[in-house]
């Protein structure tokens, strides 16, 4: 069987001195092409340990990352990341931002190709008109939709999101969440997005990966979310499916895998 | 008629540009030019003049009481103006060779320190970087500068004037050694505090080393790397005086020991003025390259 991306037995163990901690054992999951699959968990479960280790920015200790059958074990602009932070450089503006990726990526093309390019990206996440701000001169939200745009503008195979809405106001996450649901719709990319937002996980995905606490985390359950595209918050709210997918990730996390103190 | 002319009113208030209808983007208010505001503006700077200038007069006036006794030993102010006018006057006029106004060995002085501390401004950032990227060069190097930097400048004089066999590079040297440590130190602080979210970028669109160095290393480290500099020009400027003392030449440094040699030290007190202001001024001036150069990186 041929998966798009496949995590064959990862394991990480971070070792600090004599000091060895297991954070991640034995994760084994397939995503397809263009699906949208979440990972939640509590916050210490080495989630975005994990992100890392799919991005390459951190070396698996045993096991492997496989991306189209390949190996990969070091950070590529196939694997995009959406960082929490956002992850702007300050210094450039919006568009030199994205610019530095797609001169990178798209060195080949030539320079008109790669300005139309880096629009469209911006257009995309609807940032055209700020193009000439710096980060510090815009909003949260709005960075955030750079940084996107930005992962967008490498044309990864996989689109990595940690905690991508994490630090933004409750109706601004809402927004950057339709937005990010119809990129999804019109792009088909494939995407793994870290979340502790239970809504967000049912409302944005196709499975959700829950993930047992640590230390030694693994996989503990993954759910298909048979919901329909194109989803809409408002009607969903009160969806039976997705009262029940939403209900059996809360029991998950609450009821069989209670979040420890200082675990 | 009424009806539509209301409903646009709105749109044109507020400059969106068009995009889908699915999600809005609000788009702030464009912040209004604010009028300038002049007298305001007199009153700020007449608060940041007159206590500096009152502090001077007052000075001037204590000086002034006193050294006005007969057989005081140094000169009132009053006695540098009526002996040293010429000097104070005209800064750029040339009688001869040797007797050149003070804003010309100013210039002289200046040029040395140019290419001192442009020297040590280049290999200082370069080799800051270094050691701010290597946990080993770090570990190597740090005890050796940390040791080299506490030498005063004119103890590595006669070491240079023995390498070079030549005074003109050797004040330069003196310059150099004086000014690179500043630089070094606060660029590899610099860069090492270079937040990781920034390195993970440059690991995911795979930057190579050359790339990393001029898009995320120096603009980033830029607010340490200037005020190492600023640190460093001052440092020159201090080296230079004191180097020129003793390597003679037409500088500003060596001007005041020919005036003291012939008991000139009305001059003397002119030249500290000149050398004092020249030192604000280089001072001034790297922190306003900074101001500039590290516009948006605190962001």
């Amino acid at each position: 069987m041929a998966s798009y991306l496949k995590l064959d037995h990862i394991g990480k163990t971070f070792t600090r001195g004599a000091q060895k901690s297991e954070v991640l054992r034995d994760i084994n999951l397939s995503i397809d092409k263009g699906e949208y699959v979440s990972i939640i968990g509590h916050s210490g479960c080495g989630k975005s340990t994990l992100l890392n280790l799919i991005a390459g920015l951190t070396e698996v200790s045993s096991g492997g990352v496989l991306l189209e059958n390949k190996e990969v074990s070091a950070p590529g602009p196939d694997r995009a990341v959406v960082f929490q932070n956002h992850s702007l450089l300050p210094w450039l503006t919006v568009y030199d931002n994205v610019k530095l990726a797609v001169n990178k990526v798209f060195a080949n093309r030539s320079g008109a190709e790669r300005h139309d390019w880096i629009m469209e990206n911006l257009s995309l996440v609807q940032m055209a008109h700020a193009k000439d701000k710096r980060p510090g001169e815009i909003s949260g939200g709005m960075k955030q939709r750079v940084g996107i745009a930005r992962a967008l503008a490498m044309e990864p195979k996989i689109l990595l999101l940690d905690e991508p809405f994490g630090a933004l106001d409750a109706l601004t996450r809402a927004h950057l969440q339709d937005q990010m649901m119809e990129i999804h719709a019109r792009l088909g990319n494939t995407m793994i997005m870290i979340t502790h937002d239970v809504d967000e996980a049912v409302l944005l995905s196709d499975r959700i990966v829950m993930m047992t606490n640590g230390p030694a985390a693994t996989i503990g359950e993954v759910l298909e979310v048979p919901l329909e595209r194109p989803r809409k918050r408002v009607d969903l709210a009160s969806d039976r499916m997705y009262l029940k997918c939403r209900e059996a990730v809360l029991k998950f996390l609450y009821e069989r895998h209670r979040f420890v103190e200082a675990a | 008629m009424s009806l539509p002319a209301q409903k646009d009113e709105p749109v044109s208030r507020f400059p969106a540009p068009s995009q889908p209808e699915k999600a809005k983007v609000i788009s702030l208010k464009q912040a209004l030019p604010n009028n300038f505001d002049f007298k305001a503006l007199g009153m700020t700077l007449l608060a940041n003049t007159v206590p500096p200038l009152v502090v001077v007069l007052v000075l001037l006036a204590v000086w002034q009481v006193a050294f006005s006794h007969p057989g005081s030993s140094l000169p009132p102010p009053s006695e540098v103006w009526a002996q040293s006018w010429d000097l104070i006057i005209d800064p750029f006029f040339v009688y001869g060779t040797q007797d050149i106004g003070l804003g010309l060995r100013v210039l002289v002085s200046l040029e040395r320190v140019a290419y001192g501390f442009g020297l040590a401004a280049i290999c200082g950032v370069l080799v800051g970087a270094i050691i701010g990227q290597s946990v080993w060069m770090m570990r190597g190097l740090d005890p050796l500068f940390q040791v080299l930097r506490t030498v005063p400048p004119l103890a590595w004089l006669p070491i240079s004037l023995a390498a070079f066999m030549d005074s003109r590079p050797s004040a330069i040297f003196v310059i150099f050694i004086t000014a690179i440590w500043p630089v070094l130190i606060n660029t590899a602080v610099g860069i090492r505090n270079i937040p990781q979210d920034y390195r993970n970028v440059a690991q995911v669109l795979r930057l190579n080393q050359v790339e990393f160095f001029f898009k995320i290393m120096i603009p980033a480290a830029a607010p340490y790397i200037f005020s190492g500099l600023r640190i460093g020009v001052g440092l020159s400027w201090l080296a230079i005086v004191a180097a020129e003392m003793l390597t003679g030449g037409v500088g500003i440094g060596f001007f005041i020991w020919d005036a003291w040699n012939s008991s000139r030290l009305t001059d003397i007190i002119v030249a500290l003025v000149y050398i004092g202001l020249v030192g604000f001024v280089l001072d001034k001036l790297v922190s306003f390259i900074g101001a500039i150069v590290t516009r948006g990186t605190t962001a």
